[in-house]
C-alpha cells in the first residue's frame, strides 16, 4: 500500500492525492506563462485583444506578490509563525538583483565609470567596497539572491527559535529586524545608494530590460518560478516533515517529547521560506526596475500578512490568491480613491479576520461542499 | 537505537531512597519502589502524595536530591535526559490528552514512530509495510479503526486518550507511565480502557496512577499507596484496603 493512499482525504489537511485547488491553480500559471508573453507580443496593438506591456509587467508584480505569499504561507500557515518581516527577505533579494543590474550599466552612467555605480562617484568613493565584488556576474548574483536572505533567516531563526521566542514576541522582533535594515539601508556609507536605492537599469544578461521581448521573457520566468514555488512548498507541506509542522503548530511541547527537533524543523521552514521570499524579490526588481530602502518599510510586512489571511492561510494556493486580489484592489483603489486605501485595507483585514477566518479559499469550499 | 532495559537482576523498575525537595518541602520523602516486567502496577495517594513528582523522576523532568533510578540492571535513568530516557522505552501518558487536533488519527501514530527525526528525512520518508502494520496494530489494539481517516479534533475525550496511549505504543515501550487515564471518561469508556490497560500489561509494564478507586480495583494486581512522599503500604487491593494505616490517612477512617 503507497503512503498517499493510506494517507486519504482527510479533511484535516494537505493530503498527497488530492490537490484540486493547487491543480488549478498550476493550470493558471501555466496559462499566464503562456498567454500573458503572447498576448503582448504576438496580437497586434490594434486588437482589443492585445495586452499593453503595462499590463504585463503588472501581473508580473502580482506574481511576486503571490511568491511571497507562498512564503508567508508556508511558516504562518503551517507552522504558526507569525512572521512581520518577510519584507526584509523580499527586500534582500531585490537588492542582490539590482546590485548585479548596477554593475551591468558599467560606462553607460551618467558618470561613464566602468567599474563604479552612478551613486559612488557622487559620493566621490574611489574603489568597489568588497561586498560589490562578484556582482557583475550573474551566477554570483543570483546565488546572493538566495544566500542573502537564506543566511539572515539562519542567523535570526537560529538565536529565535533556539530562545523559544515565539507568538507575538517573535512577530515584533521580525519586524523591528525589517525596520532595522530600513534604516540601514537609508544610509548613504551603507553602500546601497542610500535612499534613492538602484535604478535606471539598463540590462540583463545581455537583453535590454526596455524591450518589449525581454519584459515578456522576464514575465514566463516569473510564472515558472511561482509554479516551482508552489510545488516545493507543497512537496514540503504534504510530506510527513510537514505533518510534524502543523503538529508544532498545535502542541509545540508535545512535538518535542516525541522527539522531533522543533527549532531545527521551524529553522528549515523559515530559511526555506527566506528563500523563497528573495527570489520573488530578485524577479520583482527588473520589472518594475526600481528597489529602495522602503521596500523594508515594516508596512510591506503587514500587508503581506493581509494578503495570506484574505487568501485562506495554510492553503498555499489561497495565499497567493490573496496576494493577486489584495493588490488588483489596490492598483483599482488608489488610482480612484488614493486617501482611503488604508483605511479599506484595515477594514479588509478586521472583516476578514471576523467574517472569513478561512479566507476566500474557506468560503469557495463552503459554497461547493 | 539504545539496548533494551537489562532483566537479569528481575526488576524493570528500581527507585531506591529517593528524596525531591522543593524548597524545603519533601515532595518525595526517601521512596523506594520496584516494578516488575509486564505488571500492572496502580498507584494511589492523596493529592500531594508525591504521584507526579515520581513520574518527572522516572522520565528525568525532575532530578532528585539524592536516591538512584535504574531502568533495569544498566540504565541509570538519573543520567539521560528526558528525550534519551522516551529512546530508552519508558513512555508517559500525561493527564490532559495532547492529541495532534489538525491531524488524522493515522497522522498522529505515524509522528510517534520510532526512528529518525530530522528535516530532511521526515520529508522523504514514507511508511514501510512494516511500520503501517504496525500502525494497524495500534489501531486495533486502541480501538481506532474506524476513526483513523479521522481529525483528532473530533474524537471524543475518551478517544483521544485511547489515540495517546497508541501514540506511546508506536515507540514500543517497555513501561508506560499513564496518569489518570480515566479522568473525565464515561463508564462505558472508563471500562474499555481498563480492558486496553489490561491487555497491555504482559508485554508491557504499566504504571498507572489514579484516584478512581472503583478503576482501580477492577484492573490492579498489585497496588502501591503513596503518602507524604514515601510508600505506605503496598500490597493487593483488599490488603491495601484493610490495612489499618491506609484506612488512617487516605480511606479517612
Amino acid at each position: 500500500m503507497s503512503t498517499s493512499r493510506f494517507f486519504g482525504p482527510g479533511e484535516a489537511g494537505p493530503n498527497a492525492t488530492t490537490d484540486r485547488g493547487g491543480t488549478v491553480f498550476l493550470a493558471i500559471v501555466a496559462l499566464v506563462a503562456v498567454g500573458v508573453p503572447v498576448l503582448n507580443q504576438f496580437v497586434p496593438s490594434s486588437s482589443p485583444f492585445h495586452l499593453s506591456p503595462y499590463a504585463m509587467t503588472l501581473i508580473g508584480k502580482y506574481m511576486c506578490y503571490a511568491m511571497l505569499a507562498l512564503a508567508v504561507d508556508l511558516v504562518w500557515g503551517f507552522c504558526g509563525i507569525l512572521s512581520l518581516g518577510h519584507g526584509a527577505f523580499f527586500a534582500l533579494g531585490g537588492y542582490g538583483m539590482g546590485m548585479y543590474l548596477m554593475r551591468q550599466i558599467g560606462t553607460r552612467g551618467v558618470y561613464g565609470n566602468p567599474v563604479l555605480p552612478d551613486f559612488m562617484v557622487f559620493l566621490n568613493w574611489t574603489e568597489l567596497p568588497w561586498f560589490w565584488y562578484g556582482f557583475d556576474r550573474f551566477w554570483i548574483a543570483a546565488l546572493m539572491m538566495v544566500m542573502a536572505p537564506a543566511l539572515l533567516a539562519t542567523v535570526f531563526g537560529w538565536l529565535a527559535f533556539r530562545s523559544r521566542v515565539t507568538g507575538v514576541y517573535l512577530s515584533i522582533i521580525t519586524q523591528a529586524l525589517s525596520y532595522a535594515l530600513m534604516l540601514a539601508f537609508f544610509r548613504n556609507d551603507m553602500g546601497f545608494g542610500g535612499n534613492n536605492g538602484f535604478t535606471d537599469f539598463k540590462d540583463l544578461l545581455g537583453f535590454d530590460l526596455q524591450a518589449g521581448s525581454t519584459r515578456a521573457v522576464l514575465l514566463a520566468v516569473t510564472a515558472i518560478a511561482l509554479g516551482l514555488s508552489y510545488v516545493a512548498c507543497r512537496a514540503i507541506v504534504a510530506s510527513r516533515a510537514g505533518r510534524v509542522v502543523r503538529a508544532i503548530r498545535d502542541a509545540e511541547s508535545r512535538t518535542r517529547f516525541l522527539g522531533y527537533k522543533v527549532e531545527t524543523y521551524k529553522l528549515w521552514l523559515f530559511v526555506i521560506s527566506a528563500a523563497i521570499a528573495g527570489i520573488a524579490g530578485a524577479l520583482y526588481v527588473p520589472q518594475v526596475g526600481i528597489i529602495n530602502p522602503s521596500e523594508f518599510a515594516p508596512i510591506n510586512s503587514i500587508e503581506m500578512v493581509i494578503w495570506v489571511a484574505v487568501g485562506g492561510r495554510g492553503t498555499l494556493y489561497g495565499a497567493a490568491a490573496g496576494a493577486v486580489l489584495v493588490n488588483y484592489a489596490k492598483t483599482v483603489m488608489t488610482g480612484a480613491f488614493p486617501e482611503i486605501w488604508l483605511y479599506a485595507l484595515g477594514a479588509l483585514f478586521v472583516l476578514v479576520t471576523i467574517f472569513l477566518p478561512r479566507g476566500v479559499v474557506g468560503l469557495v469550499r463552503r459554497q461547493t461542499s | 537505537m539504545s539496548l533494551p532495559p537489562d532483566l537479569a537482576t528481575g526488576k524493570i523498575l528500581y527507585l531506591e531512597h529517593v528524596t525531591v525537595s522543593f524548597d524545603g518541602f519533601k515532595a518525595l520523602n526517601d521512596l523506594t519502589l520496584y516494578v516488575d516486567p509486564g505488571e500492572l502496577r496502580c498507584i494511589i495517594g492523596a493529592n500531594g502524595a508525591g504521584k507526579t513528582t515520581m513520574m518527572d523522576v522516572i522520565t528525568g523532568k525532575t532530578r532528585p536530591d539524592s536516591g538512584s533510578a535504574w531502568f533495569g540492571r544498566t540504565i541509570d535513568l538519573l543520567a539521560l535526559s528526558e528525550p534519551e530516557i522516551a529512546e530508552a522505552g519508558i513512555g508517559r501518558k500525561f493527564q490532559k490528552p495532547t492529541v495532534f487536533e489538525q491531524l488524522t488519527v493515522d497522522e498522529n501514530l505515524e509522528l510517534a514512530l520510532a526512528g529518525k527525526k530530522s528535516f530532511w528525512h521526515s520529508f522523504s520518508a514514507t511508511l514501510s509495510g512494516a511500520q503501517l502494520d504496525r500502525i494497524g496494530e495500534v489501531l486495533s489494539i486502541t480501538n481506532l479503526l474506524e476513526q483513523r481517516r479521522q481529525p483528532a479534533r473530533s474524537l471524543s475525550h475518551g478517544q483521544k486518550q485511547w489515540l495517546e496511549i497508541g501514540m506511546l505504543l508506536m515507540q514500543s515501550p517497555k513501561l508506560l507511565l499513564v496518569d489518570e487515564p480515566v479522568a473525565g471518561m464515561t463508564p462505558q469508556e472508563t471500562e474499555r480502557t481498563a480492558e486496553l490497560l489490561l491487555s497491555l500489561a504482559g508485554d508491557h509494564s504499566v504504571v498507572v496512577v489514579e484516584h478512581d478507586m472503583e478503576f482501580v480495583r477492577s484492573i490492579a494486581k498489585q497496588v502501591t499507596v503513596l503518602h507524604e512522599g514515601h510508600v505506605l503500604a503496598e500490597g493487593t487491593m483488599d490488603q491495601v484496603q484493610s490495612d489499618q494505616r491506609v484506612r488512617e490517612v487516605y480511606l479517612g477512617s
